[in-house]
């Protein structure tokens, strides 16, 4: 029974643990060659300025922003805050982020999952209303006209999938990319 | 918000007659869809591993022998593989072995199918560890609380209790090897990478350098989820956008893990030859589900009051992640720990106290649908202590499915059920009044109590979902962990095993007037009932203190 159990053991490690996951990636490198590598965003000159799905750090007024991270956007880690709804660290942290928003957008509404820290630290989308409330700031920062901005938010704003599942959502990256265009960059 | 979840529950409801069939037909050795792709398959590993006649039937102690020493043996081998990473092949950023301790908490974790994580997967791992090593224990840990599962169904049915490297080996090709590929393809198509590349370096809009993580991940994701694994490639688990990259990816996971967990109570009601049956405690364990999953949608929803006087308005959203909201993430937590996957799309220790409580409580009666194989087996042992204890009431020797229950096995079954409560409970004592244990606790008040009984419920149901707050990366953590989730494993198989020998031994019993009938709507409210006295009564000390007063002490700001 030893001899079955180690025979066993080598036979499905090599079948599950390095044919499955080899075949895998050789079937996605023909059939979704970009999904397979990450979903990469070049600039012109093909480097690589990011990926479609992981959130980057905005802090400039004119680009919108994304939301807090616990890991600083930081892709080679990933994580939350694990801050407990009663942890006094939560509550500090978000009065301070509360002041300095309307600080910045002052006569805003103050956007929950803005002020909130992901369950990756690397979430690439925003509220609706999280953009929305950011236009009054990016216009003024840029010139850009507030009514051509609502526009541009409106159209990079991502439904409910069938209309059903999950929340509507603005990719942050994939809005501050047009918005540079925009601007003629 | 009810829509969504109605949607997949439905969703999921569709695939259990179905999944159930197919699985009956493949272990009662009937002639199944896809025999002619798969029998020659078989018996090529079959001449491979030794295994002469397929059909020989193993007694209980062969059987769990047989369990055993094959995870011993992959044990060896994942071990060796995660302390020698450095010098395999697919090691582009260059990881070095994983120091002892942590190795052997890691090999535990997924051998018994708990997927606790005391490491980052990105920063810790090769992506040869992620695939030979983890990728691996996930479809076998599966299939042995499978293989054991069917086992227990043939012995309590009065059948032979079957060959285990056989059961192995078809549930592993037919079932879990061409689903995990068709799965991994469809995240691939919405954004999970699949590559051996290195980490991607880029240059974000703003001028800084961004390293991305990539890998082998949605080879990984599918089995993780078909698996009722839950370990992630990344360290925040399925709320990374690489393994969940969109709210079809997340319908397709929360499915993936209701999928085996509930067929299976249909394929038992099939081993009984009585649908009715399996409909029964299928009843039994959704209205359990239904109502804890209110109870996390009602308080995920209404968010956190202690931000609401901020200004933060509506569901709270530390640690969710914008594309799957309250509704998405309430779904995927009550699934996540009722079917024990401990996957997660939001960080649990972020969830409102009532959120926390179901997460707790799920995992605490661990038979709500329950892991791959182990949770029916938990949930039939519910059925028969309730049996038990009606018999005890009319004053009759108790019958489970004409089979008389008899010492030695309301023995063992006690053992079972109160082994649970034991290894959590136990060291979460040893943990609060030691300066190792209580060192890694990150929160001051009745929440740094919940975060200690999480973490050794988890263990102990092999569920692995964390309260990420507490360090558990620690020698205390990891050894104690490890420990609970050895007992809380392989205690109970082959406990159950043994059970099931037994009662494949006995002559029925032919069934009278004043048979307790265990396939009505009364039967499966006295398993309501007994699964919330024996299962939560003795937690209900420590929900009080922790969950409990959290809530109270927060709606009373």
């Amino acid at each position: 029974m030893v001899s079955k159990a180690v025979r066993f053991s080598l036979v499905f490690l090599v079948l599950c643990g390095l044919f499955y996951p080899l075949a895998t990636a050789g079937l996605a490198r023909l059939i979704f060659p970009r999904q397979a590598e990450g979903s990469l965003v070049r600039a012109g000159d093909g480097t690589v300025i990011g990926s479609d799905l992981i959130g980057q750090s905005f802090t400039s007024p004119e680009y919108f922003h994304g939301r807090i991270s616990a890991v600083n956007y930081n892709a080679s880690a990933s994580g939350a805050s694990n801050l407990a709804p009663s942890d006094p660290a939560l509550l500090d942290r978000v009065k301070a982020d509360v002041a300095r928003w309307r600080a910045d957008n002052p006569g805003q509404p103050v956007p929950a999952d803005l002020l909130t820290t992901s369950g990756s630290g690397l979430d690439p989308h925003i509220s609706p209303e999280a953009a929305d409330a950011q236009i009054p700031r990016v216009a003024q920062a840029t010139g850009i006209d507030a009514a051509r901005l609502r526009a541009l938010v409106a159209s990079h704003t991502e439904g409910r999938t069938f209309g059903v599942f999950g929340e509507p959502r603005v990719n942050v990256l994939e809005l501050n990319l047009a918005l540079r265009q925009l601007l003629g960059r | 918000m009810v829509l969504q979840v109605t949607l997949t529950l439905l969703i999921a409801l569709a695939l259990v007659v179905p999944t159930g069939r197919y699985l009956y037909r493949v272990f009662a050795g009937d002639p199944a869809l896809g025999d002619r792709v798969f029998l020659p398959v078989e018996r090529l590993v079959y001449r491979l591993i030794g295994l002469k006649d397929p059909g020989e039937s193993m007694g209980w102690k062969d059987y769990a022998a047989a369990l055993v020493l094959s995870n011993a043996a992959m044990a060896l081998l994942v071990y060796l593989i995660f302390r020698l990473q450095g010098l395999f092949p697919w090691n582009p950023q260059r990881v070095g072995g994983m120091e002892p301790i942590l190795a052997l908490n890691t090999t535990v974790s997924f051998l018994t199918n708990t997927n606790l994580q005391h490491y980052g997967g990105e920063t810790t791992l090769s992506y040869f560890s992620q695939m030979a090593g983890i990728t691996f224990l996930m479809f076998t840990s599966a299939a042995s609380g499978f293989a054991a599962a069917i086992a227990f169904l043939r012995g309590i049915t009065g059948r032979p209790l079957g060959n285990f490297w056989a059961d192995m080996t078809r549930f592993i090709l037919r079932v879990m090897l061409p689903t995990s590929l068709v799965m991994a393809l469809l995240l691939i198509w919405q954004g999970s990478p699949q590559t051996l590349s290195p980490f991607v370096q880029a240059t974000t809009l703003e001028g800084a350098r961004q390293s991305i993580a990539v890998g082998p991940v949605a080879s990984l994701e599918s089995i993780k989820h078909i698996g009722t694994n839950g370990g992630g490639f990344f360290a925040a688990n399925a709320a990374h956008p690489y393994e969940n990259p969109t709210p079809l990816t997340n319908l397709i996971l929360i499915l993936a893990m209701l999928w085996l967990p509930t067929s299976l109570v249909y394929t038992f009601g099939l081993f009984a030859r009585n649908a009715r049956q399996g409909w029964t405690f299928f009843a039994a364990a959704s209205l359990l589900f239904l109502v804890l999953l209110g109870n996390t949608l009602v308080a995920e929803s209404r968010g956190n009051p202690a931000l609401h006087q901020q200004g933060l308005a509506g569901a709270s959203m530390e640690g969710k992640e914008v594309r799957f909201g309250p509704a998405q993430s309430a779904l995927f937590a009550t699934v996540t720990t009722a079917a024990t996957t401990g996957s997660v799309n939001a960080a649990h220790d972020s969830l409102t106290p009532m959120g926390g409580f179901t997460a707790m409580v799920l995992m605490m009666l661990n038979s709500v649908f329950g892991g791959k194989g182990v949770g029916l087996m938990n949930l039939v042992t519910m059925a028969m202590i309730a049996v038990f204890l009606v018999g005890l009431m009319v004053g009759r020797t108790p019958e489970f499915l004409r089979k008389k229950l008899e010492t030695q096995e309301i023995v063992l079954l006690a053992i079972v059920i109160l082994l649970h409560p034991l290894i959590i409970l136990a060291p979460s004592a040893v943990a609060l009044v030691t300066a190792a244990g209580k060192a890694s606790i990150s929160h001051a008040g009745f929440h740094g109590l919940s975060q200690v009984i999480y973490e050794y419920t988890s263990a102990g149901a092999n569920n692995g979902s964390e309260f990420g707050g507490l360090a558990g990366n620690t020698p205390f953590w990891n050894i104690t962990t490890g420990m609970v989730m050895f007992f809380g494993r392989y205690f109970s198989i082959i406990a159950l095993l043994a059970v099931a020998g037994f009662l494949a031994a006995k002559k029925p019993v032919p069934e009278g007037p004043g048979t307790l009938r265990t396939d009505t709507s009364l039967f499966a409210g006295v398993l309501v009932g007994v699964i919330i006295l024996v299962g939560a009564l003795t937690f209900f000390p420590v929900l009080a203190l922790g969950p409990i007063a959290e809530h109270l002490t927060l709606v009373g700001r």
